[in-house]
């Protein structure tokens, strides 16, 4: 059966035998049912009522084999009936029963993930974690952390200091398979700081004595991961570097498979941190009975610790390697050769001298291998090691490879001057132009070119040669262009093609072979791993979804490194992504909103210069038209704050330049969210909103929701110039894409900085929002209170003064009614949205309440409210040099106290 | 996890055939036999991927185990589990090879059963593995036995069983030791290191607690602060471990913050640590080999052994391996002390001395007739490689004690008849008892004991 015969038919018989005592027999039967119930589904149905009376048997081993077996029948039919016996199974007595239950679970949500959530055993299985046996606990975390995979989103595993602190306790009861689940685990958590990260640090460092490799490279990540938080300077990080640098090693006498996994590891750690490892060098030096892939990974970590202070040992180790048998090794150690004369400098000349003693020994790999290396040297240290280009030469013959021929002939074109039959070794070359691999065609070209520019006289015939060559007779693209672009260069300006092929090459850099870093720090998670094996992200090798969530170290929370996560960086919408999207809307409106939405300078406001504000105005009218406002004033330019001198080309910028009036003080009302895009005209984008004011600043509280039924990216914010410079401070930052029939929501800050302009009603505010669907446009009403200013409390004095300087045609009064407040009440009420009493009378039974306000650009509001106990209604006279903003200070007087 | 489990003989027939996860298709079978055991090079790496699957493969003689997945696995966990694999069937049915597995092969597919959950490795001590899964049929058991079978399982102890008991309390320790050494051409050591073993075999009844000390550096310069006469007496003899990894017995978090070794250990053979150390190791022998060629078909070996120890020691049992190149034709050995003999089978010289005292020298030297050959495969040149016991650990190590206490049962730690040796004679398959050279309670002074160790030279030319 397991070895590939097909014994289905026999179904029936087999399920037959199902009732017996004899569990040896049992457990038969049921490997049979796990291979065929698939094939047989109807008759597998059959097999049902025995598991399920097998669920309740006396003997435990029964109960779990039993429910262990239905979890790996994959019938539809029977996941039905296996929900009833798997959740008494989750709650057995034994805990065998529950552990074999636990895996059950996510058996089943491999099978029907719905019905495991409908069924409620997420939870169960949730509560397992504070089970009394370790062993079930490592089962629940270990099926968890597998379904909380597939649902990348959902807080499944819901960690927090409380059941981490659990985990760690079981951590050192369970077996080691469960210790080596649980690290795992533990790896995906994010302390909340450096103190929780040490204090899981410390409980996790005697996992490194263990013998179970696993368990110590399953440690070895979640130290790796949580010493980013830790700062560097503290004690406790440099002891963790030296107490991870022994299991590390040790790792190295464990079998050749491990030593291979361990290795491949190191060479991430050793590229991550390489002050662990650094006086390691010794145990990387390969043994004689290593098998071949622990010996290429121990020279590729050879090189990477190779510094100064070892260069000398490495060498010589090298210059051994060089002369063993496996072909392959013995070229990687040349090559390492090389790498250490570009990685350390003074070790250069040992390096090159080591190398030609390898081209003395004449065998053929080793000499074109030493070929290629040295040509990187050149590169590096040039006008340093020329001498060596005669023994070079001398090996011409012996070059078979297209690499190595490639690299000689670029020796050859480079040093053609020093050379004296340069051009009869390059005419050698040419015999077998068309034999030649591309890499070498296209260095021969090079090569001829240079040496034509360099000895002009006597090689005219062979550069001519070389060009038709390219251009005439081969049909490679790469090559036939090169050779046209050299042909036209020399043809029309040869002191052109001189500077142009005989350029300054750039030195080459020490390290081309690391890992990327934002990779680095992802296989760094992944570390014991098949990813870290592969040096590959999971996405690469894994197929569908599963486990592929990418996951980022730590951002270190204590010191002031920035963090190295990929993460971290804002998701919302980098001004460098914006032109990409719009550009398609073409009007002016769209470029209007690429321009600019980073965050606004604050500064002191400068003068404008007259340039400047025609380009606002220009650009200022087109939005107007396009958002079919009505006729606007054009704003006095005397009123309008000023820009910080930004060039006229990003002139738009200047809608956002200005200085602020915040002050201190919260609680200004908060209106109710109101919608103010409605789905149907956004193209599903609804948005509602409202403003608020607190502690001194703005902002306006959004509400996304997609309704479309397409994911929405992208979203970005604009206002129209409004009367009192509102202006968002921050880009709208939407973190993740949204998806259909979801919500966020956004505290979008706003400043009072941006251009003004008298809008009609005056707190009338036009908004522009955009995603990667279209652009929409919707006015919405502030309240005015959300612009009164911390410091509006005059001096008893100065208002009295000011009062009278108002004239008495400023003056307006109103009715607030339905107001049962007292002058207290009122007062108080009135002073949380920053208007203040500044003084209090009683006249005829009435209290007169005298205030002021200042709203956010300067314009100073006086009051007096008549207040007249028991009777509901109030008075209100305003007085202001604006009598404009009267109308909607009345309103925020009104919706302050009647709320 | 793992998503599957394969067992191959040598021709790449599957003969146990394991799959735990949907995603792993019968096909898999096939695509590991075409690719790695057909393929015709050398294994180039121990984790192949094909077609998106991930193939993890040790070998062990001439079967081919190999673990399947799709998924990123913890490969290290995979590979511990693959041994751990054969060492449960070993335990078992002894040696693994093509026909003990087909022999057991209801066994094998219940112990796969019951190590490995949908891909998840569970308990897999043979200790109470052992316990519910037997090859003698169903044993009836009554209620309390199989609670306690379960409670065993996934018990925090999942090693041991309760209700042991043995007549005789008895406790063997054994060090094993093997000693690295790389050196260069010009005989200059290179880097040397002791890997170790401690090795024990516990017939204890009941759950003792045991406690095992050694000469540690750090514990002893510990207690020495508190009795100074501690530190005079063994200060000087203590040894420092470069690091030191234990069976899941110890308690990790003990050792972590009081660097003791306490645990309860299985029944049966078991190895308790390894430790490393590479500071302050007594080198016991000096190889200094020379070879030279004289023309093509004839090469001169002379080797020459100085033993470098206190000359009233003596040294037992020195084996001493000096390997030929593989066109080797014929041999001529003429040596001045024990035997030596050219071994075809083995393409090597193997040069054996009974005893030899402290700074003694002894030397061999063979011509080595080599055929011409055509093959321009060049000799590997394997290293020289010399067996030996000697009465002294390479690393210094010293048990200082180990003690047994059984809190239910009645028997004290002087009940317990304890056999230490430090180190023992490799190889350890070498019945025990008859090498036992000391017996407890035991004098803290290993001196008077003898034991092995390895020592690989470079050959050097």
């Amino acid at each position: 059966m397991t070895v590939g015969k097909d014994v289905s038919a026999l179904f029936p018989d087999v399920v037959n035998c199902m009732q017996t005592d004899n569990l040896e027999l049992k457990k038969l039967v049921y490997l049979y049912l796990m291979n065929y119930a698939k094939s047989q589904p109807d008759m597998a149905i059959m097999a049902v009522n025995t598991f399920v009376k097998d669920c309740e048997d006396p003997n435990p081993l029964i109960r779990a084999l039993a429910v262990r077996t239905m979890g790996c029948i994959r019938v539809d039919k029977i996941t039905e009936y296996l929900c009833e016996p798997l959740r008494k199974c989750l709650k057995d007595e034994d805990p065998y029963v529950r552990k074999t239950a636990a895996v059950c679970v996510a058996k089943l949500h491999d099978i029907n993930a719905q019905l495991v959530e409908d069924q409620g055993f997420l939870d169960t299985l949730k509560d397992l974690i504070s089970d009394s046996n370790p062993m079930v606990v490592a089962n629940a975390v270990a099926a968890l952390s597998e379904i909380a995979e597939s649902h990348p989103s959902s807080n499944l595993l819901d960690l927090n200091p409380q059941s981490i602190n659990k985990l760690l306790t079981a951590l050192n009861e369970c077996t080691e398979w469960g210790q080596i689940f649980i690290l795992d685990c533990l790896a995906n958590y994010t302390p909340k700081d450096d103190r929780e990260a040490q204090s899981i640090c410390e409980r996790v460092t005697p996992r490194l004595s263990h013998a179970n490799s696993a368990v110590v490279l399953s440690a070895v990540k979640v130290l790796m991961k949580f010493m980013e938080m830790l700062s560097k300077d503290l004690d406790y990080y440099g002891t963790l570097l030296k107490k991870l640098a022994p299991p590390l090693v040790t790792l190295l006498s464990a079998e050749p498979e491990l030593q291979y996994v361990a290795l491949r590891n190191i060479n991430l750690i050793v590229q991550k941190r390489p002050e662990i490892l650094k006086h390691e060098m010794k145990v990387f030096f390969v043994k004689y009975n290593d098998p071949i892939y622990v010996k290429l990974e121990k020279l590729d970590i050879m090189i990477r610790l190779a510094s100064q202070a070892n260069i000398a040992q490495v060498l010589a180790e090298l210059k051994e390697y060089a002369t063993e048998v496996d072909v392959d090794f013995v070229r990687k150690a040349v090559r390492a050769i090389g790498r250490c004369a570009i990685k350390v400098e003074q070790s250069a000349e040992r390096c090159v001298s080591t190398l030609l003693d390898l081209i003395q020994t004449k065998v053929n790999y080793v000499v074109q291998e030493a070929i290629v290396v040295i040509k990187d040297i050149f590169r590096k240290y040039p006008n340093k090691y020329e001498s060596v280009i005669a023994t070079l030469c001398e090996n011409l013959d012996s070059l078979d490879e297209p690499e190595a021929r490639a690299a000689m002939i670029w020796i050859v074109g480079e040093y053609a001057e020093r050379i004296d039959n340069a051009d009869e070794l390059l005419e050698s070359f040419l015999e077998g132009f068309h034999d030649e691999s591309t890499q070498v065609q296209l260095q021969l070209l090079t090569g001829i070119v240079k040496l034509f520019l360099k000895k002009p006289t006597e090689t005219q015939e062979l550069v001519q040669q070389v060009l038709s060559l390219a251009t005439q007779d081969s049909d490679n693209p790469d090559l036939r262009d090169r050779g046209y672009i050299y042909w036209r260069l020399l043809s029309t300006d040869p002191v052109a093609a001189k500077e142009v092929v005989l350029a300054e090459k750039p030195l080459i850099s020490e390290e081309t072979d690391l890992i990327e870093p934002t990779l680095l720090d992802e296989l760094i998670c992944y570390i014991g791993t098949l990813a870290s094996v592969y040096h590959k992200p999971p996405s690469a090798f894994v197929e569908g979804g599963r486990g592929v969530v990418h996951k980022s170290l730590p951002p270190r929370t204590a010191s002031s490194e920035s963090a190295e996560s990929p993460e971290t960086a804002p998701a919302g919408a980098p001004p460098g992504e914006q032109p990409d999207v719009i550009p398609a809307q073409g009007d002016l409106l769209g470029d209007l909103l690429n321009l600019d939405l980073g965050p606004p300078v604050s500064g002191p406001p400068l003068t404008t210069s007259s340039v400047q504000m025609g380009a606002v105005d220009l650009l200022g009218g087109g939005l107007d038209s396009l958002i079919g406002g009505t006729n606007f004033v054009a704003p006095p330019t005397a009123a309008v704050p000023a820009s910080l001198g930004a060039p006229i080309s990003s002139g738009l910028s200047d809608l956002f330049d200005l200085t602020s009036g915040v002050g201190t003080l919260s609680g200004s009302y908060v209106a109710p969210k109101a919608v103010w895009l409605p789905a149907m005209k956004a193209k599903g984008l609804e948005i509602s909103g409202t403003f608020t004011r607190q502690v001194g600043s703005i902002s306006m509280d959004l509400q996304l929701t997609n309704k479309a039924l397409q994911v929405m990216t992208d979203f970005a914010i604009q206002f129209n110039r409004n009367s009192f410079g509102l202006a968002p401070a921050a880009p709208l930052q939407v973190h993740a894409p949204l998806s259909p029939n979801q919500t966020v929501e956004i505290s979008l800050p706003l400043s009072t900085v941006g251009s003004v302009m008298k809008m009609e009603p005056l707190n009338n505010l036009q908004v522009a929002v955009k995603n990667n669907i279209d652009v929409f446009y919707f006015s919405t009403l502030y309240p005015l209170h959300i612009l009164f200013v911390e410091d509006g409390k005059m001096d008893r004095q100065m208002f009295l003064a000011t009062w009278k300087d108002i004239p008495n045609e400023n003056e307006a009064q109103f009715q607030i009614r339905d107001c049962p407040l007292n002058a207290e009440a009122a007062s108080s009420k009135l002073q949380s949205s920053n208007i203040f009493t500044v003084a209090k009378r009683n006249v005829e039974g009435q209290d007169m309440l005298y205030q002021s306000l200042k709203l956010t650009n300067g314009i100073w509001v006086l009051a007096e409210l008549r207040i007249q106990p028991g009777n509901p209604s109030c008075t209100l006279s305003l007085k202001c040099r604006a009598p404009e903003v009267s109308q909607h200070v009345y309103q925020a007087y009104e919706t302050i106290l009647k709320n | 996890m793992i998503g599957g489990l394969f067992i191959y003989n040598h021709k790449g027939e599957v003969l146990i055939s394991r799959v735990y996860r949907d995603d792993i298709g019968r096909n898999a079978v096939d695509a590991f036999r075409v690719n790695v055991i057909h393929a015709r090079q050398q294994v180039r790496s121990p984790v192949t991927n094909i077609a998106r699957t991930s193939f993890f493969h040790v070998k062990r003689s001439n079967i081919w185990l190999a673990a399947v997945t799709k998924q990123n696995v913890n490969a290290a966990m995979v590979f511990e589990f693959l041994y751990k694999m054969c060492d449960v069937m070993a335990a078992y049915f002894g040696k693994i090879s093509e026909e003990n597995i087909k022999n057991n092969f209801v066994l094998i597919y219940e112990l796969l059963d019951e190590i490995l959950d949908f891909g998840y490795p569970q308990n897999s001590e043979t200790g109470a593995l052992k316990t519910f899964i037997t090859q003698q049929g169903i044993k009836s058991q009554t209620k309390e036995e199989q609670s306690q079978i379960t409670s065993q399982v996934t018990g925090q102890i999942g090693w041991r069983r309760e209700g042991i008991k043995y007549r005789r309390n008895e406790l063997f320790l054994d060090v094993l030791e093997s000693v690295n050494l790389l050196m260069s051409p010009q005989g200059q050591v290179l880097s040397a290191h002791v890997s170790g073993r401690v090795v024990m075999k516990s017939y204890l009844s009941g759950m003792p607690e045991c406690k095992f000390g050694m000469n540690d550096k750090i514990v002893i310069e510990k207690q020495g602060k508190g009795t100074a006469d501690e530190t005079s007496k063994s200060g000087k003899q203590s040894i420092a471990i470069d690091d030191c990894t234990f069976h899941q017995c110890v308690r990790l978090s003990k050792f972590d913050s009081e660097r003791s070794i306490s645990f309860i250990p299985p029944d049966g053979e078991f190895e308790l640590m390894r430790y490393r150390t590479t500071k302050d190791i007594i080198l016991p022998f000096r190889v200094i080999p020379l070879v030279r060629e004289v023309g093509r078909t004839k090469l001169e070996v002379k080797v020459v052994i100085k033993s470098n120890f206190k000359p009233s020691l003596l040294a037992q049992k020195i084996e001493v391996r000096i390997p030929t190149p593989l066109n080797t034709s014929g041999v001529q050995v003429i040596c001045m002390k024990g035997k030596a003999k050219y071994k075809a089978s083995e393409n090597a010289i193997v040069w054996k001395i009974k005893r030899m005292a402290g700074m003694k020298e002894s030397q061999i030297s063979a011509e080595i007739e080599l055929l011409p050959t055509n093959d321009k495969k060049k000799w590997a040149r394997p290293p020289i490689s010399m067996n030996f016991e000697v009465p002294f650990a390479p690393s210094g190590l010293k048990v200082r004690y180990l003690k047994v206490f059984e809190p239910k049962l009645n028997y004290s730690d002087h009940d317990v008849i304890k056999w230490v040796q430090v180190p023992l004679p490799l190889p350890p398959h070498i019945s025990v008892s008859s090498l036992l050279l000391c017996c407890l309670p035991f004098a803290p002074a290993p001196e008077s004991r003898s034991g092995p160790s390895t020592l690989q030279v470079g050959l050097v030319e």
